[in-house]
Parts: structure tokens; sequence; C-alpha cells
């Protein structure tokens, strides 16, 4: 009688769990089922007129309806709710090939992205960055880099002189004297800066332009540590692959010098319009530190050797960005900061 | 350096290597070869012909038709050129040929042009008869040649043979750079024994003998130097019984293949000797010469002289002369002089070849305006041995040319010729300084093969004359790399001790600068140093600005670049400008640069060279968007504090109204606004414009990166709203400041959220409304206390004439 009674109702309420659409619905049928004047409940109610040793029996069988329609109800529920968050997620498709908002962030100068990096390689090689003055006096832009007054060289180099022994410095080598003058060895040091030349403006000129100049001094330094160093930092800064090549040149503050090209990054050394069909492009001068230079700022030259290289920045810029005229540098159009 | 191969071969006859792997060989030991180019480029199948039979063509008056014997057969061919006659021998390219350019002498295509049997006006045509320009030169270099029409060969010329060759054009011109240390490598002898060294093959240098008469030169010339600090050596030669006359071709080709143009035997005798051993010399008609004597002396200041181009020129007491016994006769390494030229006429020719002092050579040719192939070569300072071994020579071709006899002796005077410089020889030391185990032979070789001789008993390297480049330990360490190989040398790192890198502290600063302005979207522009003092008039800075004091450049590239700048806005606004005409949207642009500051003018001392962080923009945005970039800048380094802005910059070229001076701590660190609109309009910017200068030395003393974290607050805060209305001549900042100064420790935060002006408010007054937030760090606020605190706020406002808005 219990039994068939307990039938009906869990028939009864699955059918009504099974057909519910709506999250509110299922909390009125388990009112109607489970609810303290709910249909189980008056089963439990009316335990009194059971015999006595069938009780437990019948309670397990009440109990067993009422964890099926309990369970029954939290399957819907979950499966309800997943249903409605997928129908929001569906309705709040976007086009996501629709413009971006844009964040108004500047651009870096290819001058200075190319001065970080060539700084970044020397850093992380233990070499500190100095600065020097760009209004100098000829002993430090000239003399103490062995060029003396009629010295060929001081007319290649095109000066702009000021007053007296005053000029704009042509070189930053003349941040090589000031930092051996400070007397503290050993030396280790990069020193970028602004130099000037009486170059007209051209496609491939401007009166002032960037270097960046380097200087070891300690006991044992040799060439072939010269070509160690400006190898590696070839490596950093143009990639892996790229090779250099030594070729003997001449200024007058290094003894040996060199110059040094690296096998052209744009081709791989096939040739092409940047190395101009020579495979190879020339990027910086370099040397052993003259003992005569070291001699005049102080150095035993018998106790300490070094070496120096100088590279142009705009040089760099303008070979690895593909930047085809240099007055691009100096215009600060906003269409062409904006590609860096 | 123009350098051709078949002379350079004449010395090192050995040489057997290609164009390309001659000029990297140089290249890698120290001769940088900059190009080539082979003369014979595009001359194809270009053989003599003799022009057998020339006819009428029978369709066109200006062409005629020739039948030419190429030794093998004789071919037909048809020609517009009018200069030859039957018998004459001509270059001819045959069928499937190619010549260099077109006779015209319009500039030769790059694969030339290619020649094909055809018919002209009908008449069956096998190949062409070539003009010099047509072949790829000049008649500059073949003076032989006619003004127009066909290059007629010598009339012992073989039938059949190879034109190309007979023209000497089978050869390559090199263009080497030659560094200014190597005064010896401006030659062709130079360069030659270069090759010999890096080939390893035998130099064989001239060998000069000069046959004499019984005649003594000094019978005919007496030679005094005057000045001997501007001239150290002057040697003369006389040849009489001259006979003026073309050179035989192969001086005239090799004169030619270095750029040089054939003129008479005696002149190209000079040209060929100055390329060969990189002496220049002159030839003077003796018999222009009075006084039978030569005298080197200055000039006076302000004298003048013909040179024999015809130009006067005006000289000075620095300028060195050649003088006879009554007049100047050459400006001394320059230029001859027109009164005393070789012409057709001479009988008696003087050669000259002196050594000059290299500097004033060069500052004379400035300062008179004439630069010469002459004074080119003796401004980098010769080697005075090189002066006798040249004219010997010019006089042994005297004798090979047969068109004169030269006298004999050499009429000279000099100074002391220096010693030859010893150098001790230290391997070990050489291999010290370039990180090589080269053994001795090895280096003893390389000595041997560039004429540097060994001294076995004193363990001296004996420098030639030549070498003026050799002075000690470290030049003979390079002449073992260049010629060992540079690229043997082996790759390694210092082996010292390990260094930290950094920046510096000013640079870090830089470095946040420059991130800051990226981040507001500020791009980073370069400018120059220099610029025009018109920017002065531009900036309305008045006349008395101590701005104006501004270093000048001496020697300018003109007015635009003339000064240095005192003042950093022009780069900045010349920017924006360019980018304003070019109609570019929203621009804002950033520099850190220098200014240069004069302690006194004319500069006696180096100036003050200032960082400066300049920004400016112009579009979307206004001055409190230039303020919030200098307030987020400021911040990065610790400095948001203390600061203040005064409204009484004084800046001309700013908005009166609209400008600030920045102070942190008192001190002023910079200034900024809109950009006044007369500025805008002298630089041409129809849209308003903001600027900010921060000086970065007054700002890098007080940066720091020390940071603290105080904790998150516990405590809620209390916030309470004023709002107020407030004489328009007060100041957000003086009210802020009141509200500080009144509010305590615990108010943590004051924002301004409104203000307004206009019709709801009395004229002179303005509506502003701030919002307050007290909290205290240990606690929760209780009401009064805030209260308490809010009462004084008031109070302090009320004193400053601002009411509550109700």
């Amino acid at each position: 009688m219990i039994k068939e009674q307990l039938d009906k109702i869990r028939e009864s309420a699955l059918k009504q769990i099974g057909d519910t659409e709506g999250l509110d619905m299922l909390n009125d049928i388990r009112v109607n089922f489970l609810g303290k004047k709910g249909e189980l409940t008056g089963i439990l109610k009316s335990m009194k007129d059971v015999a006595p040793e069938d009780r437990p029996k019948v309670g397990q069988m009440v109990n067993e309806v009422r964890e099926e329609i309990e369970k029954s109800l939290e399957n819907t529920k979950k499966r309800l709710e997943a249903a409605v968050r997928e129908a929001k997620l569906a309705s709040e498709t976007i086009d996501v090939t629709l413009p971006a908002k844009k964040n108004n962030v500047g651009h870096r100068h290819p001058n200075t992205i190319t001065l970080e990096d060539v700084e970044n390689v020397f850093i992380g090689m233990g070499y500190e960055v100095a600065e020097g003055p760009e209004v100098e006096k000829d002993y430090y832009n000239f003399e103490a880099l062995n060029i003396p007054a009629d010295h060929p060289a001081k007319d290649e180099q095109d000066t702009f002189y000021i007053s007296g022994d005053l000029l704009l410095r042509t070189q930053t080598s003349s941040t090589q004297v000031h930092e051996m003058e400070k007397g503290k060895l050993p030396i280790k040091m990069i020193a970028p800066g602004r130099v000037f030349r009486a170059d007209e403006v051209d496609a491939t000129h401007s009166p002032s332009f960037h270097q960046i100049e380097g200087l070891v001094i300690d006991k044992d330094i040799t060439f072939a540590d010269l070509k160690g160093t400006l190898a590696e930092f070839a490596k950093e800064i143009f990639g892996e692959d790229v090779k250099v090549k030594f070729r003997p040149h001449h200024f007058p503050f290094t003894e040996p010098s060199a110059e040094m090209d690296v096998s052209c990054f744009k081709c791989g050394g096939k040739g092409c319009r940047f190395c101009k069909g020579e495979g190879w492009i020339e990027i910086l001068g370099c040397g052993m530190v003259h003992p005569h230079v070291l001699e005049m700022s102080g150095i035993d030259p018998n106790e300490y050797t070094g070496f120096a290289f100088g590279l142009g920045l705009e040089r760099i810029a303008v070979l690895k960005y593909e930047i085809d005229d240099m007055r691009l540098l100096y215009e600060n159009d906003i269409r062409f900061l904006e590609q860096f | 350096m123009d350098a051709n191969l078949n002379w350079i071969k004449a010395y090192v006859p050995d040489l057997n290597v290609s164009d390309q792997e001659f000029l990297d060989a140089l290249t890698l030991s120290g001769t940088k070869g900059e190009s080539f180019h082979r003369l014979d480029k595009n001359l194809d199948k270009i053989v003599v012909g003799q022009i057998d039979k020339i006819e009428p063509h029978p369709d066109a008056d200006k062409l005629v038709i020739c039948q030419v014997n190429i030794g093998s057969e004789m071919i037909q061919i048809v020609t517009g050129a009018k200069n030859m006659k039957e018998g004459d021998k001509v270059p001819v390219v045959l069928d499937g040929g190619r010549v260099a350019g077109g006779h015209d002498g319009s500039p030769n295509p790059e694969d030339g042009i290619k020649i094909k049997a055809g018919k002209l006006r009908g008449i069956p045509s096998q190949g062409m008869m070539c003009s010099i320009e047509e072949l790829g030169s000049s008649k500059d270099f073949y003076p032989d040649a006619p003004e127009d029409g066909l290059y007629i060969l010598p009339e012992d010329t073989e039938v059949g043979a190879d034109a190309v060759d007979i023209l000497g054009l089978h050869d390559t011109v090199f263009e080497f750079e030659v560094t200014s240390n190597r005064v010896d490598c401006y030659s062709i002898l130079g360069i030659a024994r270069e090759a010999a060294a890096t080939f390893k093959l035998p130099f064989k240098a001239p060998e000069v003998k000069v046959e004499e008469t019984s005649e003594k030169a000094s019978d005919y010339i007496s030679v005094e130097i005057k000045d001997k600090d501007l001239c150290s050596r002057y040697c003369a030669r006389v040849v009489t019984d001259v006979k003026v006359e073309p050179s035989p071709e192969w001086m005239q080709r090799r004169l030619a293949a270095n750029g040089v143009r054939p003129i008479n035997n005696i002149v190209d005798i000079t040209n060929y000797v100055m390329l060969e051993y990189g002496q220049p010399m002159h030839a003077f008609d003796l018999s222009t010469i009075a006084g039978n004597k030569i005298v080197v002396k200055r000039a006076k200041d302000g004298e003048k002289f013909v040179t024999l181009d015809g130009q006067e020129r005006t000289l000075d007491s620095e300028v060195i002369m050649i003088c006879d016994g009554e007049k100047e006769v050459a400006i001394g390494g320059i230029m001859g002089g027109e009164n005393s030229m070789i012409t057709e006429s001479a009988k008696t020719v003087l050669f000259e070849a002196a050594t000059f002092n290299g500097p004033n050579i060069r500052k004379s040719s400035k300062r008179v305006g004439l630069r010469t192939d002459a004074s080119g070569f003796f401004e980098k300072g010769l080697d005075p041995n090189n002066a006798e071994d040249a004219i010997n020579r010019a006089c042994q071709l005297i004798n090979e040319l047969g068109c004169g006899k030269v006298t004999s002796g050499i009429v000279e005077e000099k100074s002391p010729i220096k010693p030859l410089n010893r150098i001790k020889f230290e391997p070990d030391r050489i291999n010290k300084l370039l990180g090589t185990d080269i053994d001795t032979p090895t280096m003893l070789d390389i000595f041997a093969r560039e004429e540097l001789t060994y001294d076995e008993a004193s363990n001296e390297i004996i420098i030639p004359s030549f070498r003026q480049d050799l002075i000690g330990m470290c030049d003979i360490a390079e002449e073992v790399a260049r010629f060992y190989g540079y690229d043997k040398i082996p790759m390694t790192l210092p082996k010292n001790a390990p260094t930290t890198g950094k920046l510096t502290f000013k640079m870090t600063v830089e470095k946040t600068a420059r991130e800051v302005a990226q981040f507001c979207g500020f791009s980073q522009a370069y400018g120059y140093s220099f610029e025009s003092p018109k920017v002065f008039d531009k900036l309305l800075l008045p006349e008395d600005a101590p701005e104006r004091k501004a270093i000048k450049i001496s020697n300018p590239l003109g007015e635009d670049f003339s000064i240095m700048r005192t003042i950093p806005l022009n780069v900045i606004l010349t920017s924006l400008a360019t980018n304003y005409k070019r109609r570019n949207k929203d621009v804002k642009l950033y520099e850190i640069a220098n200014v240069y500051l004069a302690k006194e003018l004319p500069l006696t001392e180096l100036p003050d060279e200032r960082s400066q962080f300049v920004l400016g923009f112009y579009g979307e945005g206004d001055f409190f968007t230039m303020k919030g970039a200098v307030e987020e800048f400021l911040a990065q380094i610790g400095m948001d504090n203390d600061l203040e802005y005064d409204a009484k910059a004084g800046k001309v070229f700013l908005h009166p109204g609209r400008q600030a001076q920045i102070s942190f701590k008192g001190e002023v660190i910079g200034y900024l606004g809109e950009v006044h609109p007369e500025v805008l309009d002298n630089y041409g910017i129809g849209t308003r414009a903001y600027i900010a200068v921060l000086d970065l030395p007054a700002i890098v003393p007080h940066a720091n990166y020390n940071r603290v974290y105080t904790g998150i607050a516990k405590f809620p805060a209390v916030t309470r709203d004023i709002s107020m209305v407030v004489p328009t001549e007060v100041t957000a900042g003086e009210i802020e400041k009141m509200i500080r100064q009144r509010g305590g420790k615990k108010l943590e935060k004051l924002e301004l959220f409104d203000i307004y002006e206009g019709s709801q408010i009395d004229k002179g007054f303005k509506s502003m409304a701030y919002s307050l937030a007290f909290r205290d760090k240990e606690k929760t606020l209780a009401d009064d206390e805030v209260n308490g605190a809010m009462k004084k706020i008031l109070n302090g406002l009320e004193s400053m004439n601002i009411s509550l808005r109700s």
C-alpha cells in the first residue's frame, strides 16, 4: 500500500522535474514533494499507522525516494544553470576582427634603439658608460690623441672651431683622454655622444651625428682581445651568424689599427644593395692604443696596453633599419618615428 | 689613388692573379682597394683592319662602302665616317662583337653595345669601324685621335691583330684608399712594393742610370734655398738640345690609364715620374730663367703672380716661391708660372724635384685657393731622398726617349737628411701586443719582403727612408700583423679580473625620462646643437635677454647653423611645425639634448653643457596634459612631493596666462606652458601647442629610486566633499596648501572634482568642489575627529574670502 503510494510520488516527481524548463519551477517542485507540507512528508506523518516492526523498512523506502528526488532536482538545476550561462555567453559574442582600441604610447628614435642595444652588450661585458663634453679643447680632441697641430688628419675631419683652442669635438675619442687622465686603472668603458663635422646636410651626411667610443686599458691586453671582443659585439648586434673581417687601417691614436667589416646582415654575404654587392659592411675603426697616447695621459706603456674602438651610431641605425636618407633622423616626422 | 695593373706588373713581373684577387689581397694587407674597372670592359672581337677600297653608297650621300682587310678575309663595312682614306688601319668590331659606347661621347651603357651584321640603306655591312669613344676612351687620353671620326692606327700596325691590345686597353685600373701615414703608397712603385710583399713575389724597382754629357749642369744653373723651414731640398738638372714632341705611345697609355692627359714628352716625363715615384716635378724653359739661378724663398705679402693656367694669384709671406735672378717663376709645390712654362720652342730644360714642408703647402694651397696634383702630394710630407731618385729617373727617360742631352750632375741645396730610423727588434713584445705566437724567422721574412733590413749585430730593424710611418715597436708589430694576416690572429677575450658595467646615475635618470615620455605618448626627436640666431627673434626674446649670449661657431655651415643653442625649444617647435605642415594629427615629441651656456664671451673656458628634457605637443590635450607628463616623470624619480607651480614664470615665448615655473623644494627645475600665439605664427604652427622644459642638472641631484612600503590601509577612510565659491584670483594651489595645512596628518587625499565659472556664479568668483579623504592607520576614525579637522579647514578657507556653497 505505502510502497505503491511511494512509487506514485516518485514517478510523479521525476516526471515533473524532467518537464521543468525554468529554475524557479524547480523550487516549487521541491516544496510540493519535500516541503513541510509536501507529499513525501505526508507519508512520514502517516507512519504512526504502520506496524512498528515495518517502520524501519518503510522509513528506508521513504528516504530512498527522497534521495532520488533530491538528486534529480540537483542534476536538473545544474543542467538548467549551464544552459542559462551558455545562452548568455552566446548572446555576448563579439566581432574580434573589429579595430583595437589604441594605447597612445610614444616611440623610441632609431638612434636610441641602436644606442641602447650597443650599451646593453657592453654593460653585459662589464663596461662602464661614460660621457665627455661636446665643446672641447683642441688638446683632448687632437693633440692628446697623437694628432699634433700640423697633422693632416686635423684637416680631414673638417672641424668646427669656436675660439682660441675651443672647438666642437669631431670624435668621441676625446673621452678616452678624459678617462685616462682620471688615473684610475684598469679602464673598461664605452662613451656614446654627439660629434660634429663641417659636412653639408645631404642623404648620407649630417654636420652633427653620434659615435660610440670604447676603451679598455689593463695589463696584457692584446690585439687578439680586441678582435674577440668586437666579434662578440658584432654577433650580439647583427646576429649569431655574422662573420667579422679585420682590415689594416690607420688612425693616429692606435697602432696597430684596423677597420672591422661584418658580413652583410641583410643578404648574408651574397651581395645586395646594402653592402653594394660586396657582401661586407664596414662598421667601425679600432686598434691598440698608441703608446704615445698612453704616455701623454700618464699611463706607462711598458706596463699597460689597451684597445680602443669607435663606431657611428647613425651608420648602424641607417643600415639596420634600411633608412635611405639620413635627414629623416633629424626631421622628426611622426610618420617616421611611429615605425620604430 | 689610381694605379693600373700593367704598370704594377712592370715591377712585379711574376704577378698573375685575377683583378678581384688582387683587390682583396691588397685590402687585407692594408692597401684598401675601393674598386677596379677594366679598360677592355665590353670590348669584344675587335681587330685591326686595313681599308682596301672606299666607294660611295648608291642610296645615301652620307654613307660610304668600305672593303676592309681583317687579315683572314676581306669584309664589307658601311660607315658614315669621313676621316679615313684607302690604306688606313683602323679598329674593326666584327659581327657578334661588342663596343663600350657610342661615338657621341654620351655615358656608356652598362653592357656596352652589341654589333651585328646587317644592312645599311640596303647594303650589307659585316661590322663597324671604331672611334676612340666607342672603345670607351677619349681624345683627352689618345691625343692623336680625330675630333670626330675613326681612330686611325699607326701604319706599321699588324692587320688582323687584337686592336684592344694595340691600344693598351687590356688593363685594369684600381682605385685605392691610401691612409695618410703611407705617403710612399701614393705611387705606382709604392703599390707595386706592397703587392710584391703581399703575394710574396720579387719586386723589381727600375734601375736608374743616367747617361750624361761632359757639360756640367752647374755651368747652367745655381740653386739657393733662403727659407729652409719651408723647403728642405731642391734638386735641379739641366737637359740641352731638347726636342719637344709627343711622348711615345707606351708612356701615353700609362698616363691615360691613370687619368693624366698626355701633352708633350717633357711634361709627360714629369707627370710619369710623379705617378711612378709619388714625387711631383717641374720643368722650366731655361731660357726664361734670368741670372742662371734658382732662389727658393718666401713671397711678399700681397704679391701677385700668374700661374701657368693664366690665373692671377695673390700671395703672402707664408707661401714659398721659386725665383730666378729677377722674378718669381713658380709657387713652390703648387704650380709653375706662366712666365717660365715649357712651350714647343724650348731648347734647354731645367728639371726641378724638391721637398717642401707638407703642412705649409697644405695651408698655402688653401689660402691661395689652388689645389693641384702636386700640392696633393707635397702636403703629405715627402721623403727628401725621393727627390733625387725622381729627378734621375726623369733624366733616364730623356735618354730613353732620345729627346735631349742630360748634362752632368745634380745642382742642389738641402738641409741635412735624417739618418735612417732603427727600431729594436723585440719579437716577444710584438707577440705579447698582438696576442700571437709568431716565430722570429716568419717576422724576419716579412721585414725582408718590405725592404726593412735586419741588423743582427745590433738586433735592430733598419727602416728605409720612404717608410716615414715606422717609428716604434708598435709600428713594427703592425707590419708583422698585416703580412702575417689580421685574419690569422686569434680571437680571445681579455683575461683580466671581471668588472661591473653600468650607466651613470645621470644616464639612468635620462633613461627614466625617455621611458615616461614614451608611455605618455611622446616620441623621441633628435636635432642639431647649433641653430640660427634668428631663433631668439622667433621666440620673442628681448635684445638684452641672457639667452642671446650664445657661443658662435667661427666657421659655421651658414647662419642657420652658426650658434650653439642656449634655449632648447627650437628643435621641438621646428619639428612640431614640420609635422603640422604635413598635416600629421596629434603630434607629441620630446628631446633630451644639451644647451651650451657660456660663462663669458668670447669663450675662453668650456661652457656649461646642460642636459634638457623638452616635451612638446599639439592636438588632443591641454596645459594639464603636459603637467601630467611632467608629474609622471617626477614621480618616477621620487620627486612628486614638494613641487610648486608659479604662474609668474616670466617666459615671453609662452602664453602669459598659461605658464608655470616648476620648483622642487624651492629650487627651480623647469617650466611649462602653452606656446605664445605669436611664436606659433613664427613657426607656422596653426593650432595651440604646449611645451615643458626640465633642466636635468637641477633635477638629477634630487632624483632617487628609493622606495619604502608603507602598508595598505586596514581601516576605512572618511570622505567629505566641500563645494565653495572662490574669488577668481585665488588659485587651486593656494586652496590646497591651506587645506593640507589645516587638515593635519589624517588628511590622506585631496581631489578637485569640479570647477565652474559662469552664469550661476557671481562675476569675479568661481565655484570649486573638493573631495577630502581622512584616514587613521590605527583605527576607524570617529566622526567628531573628522568634524574637528573640517572646522579648521573651513575657518582657514573663510579667511581667504571663500564661502561654502549651500
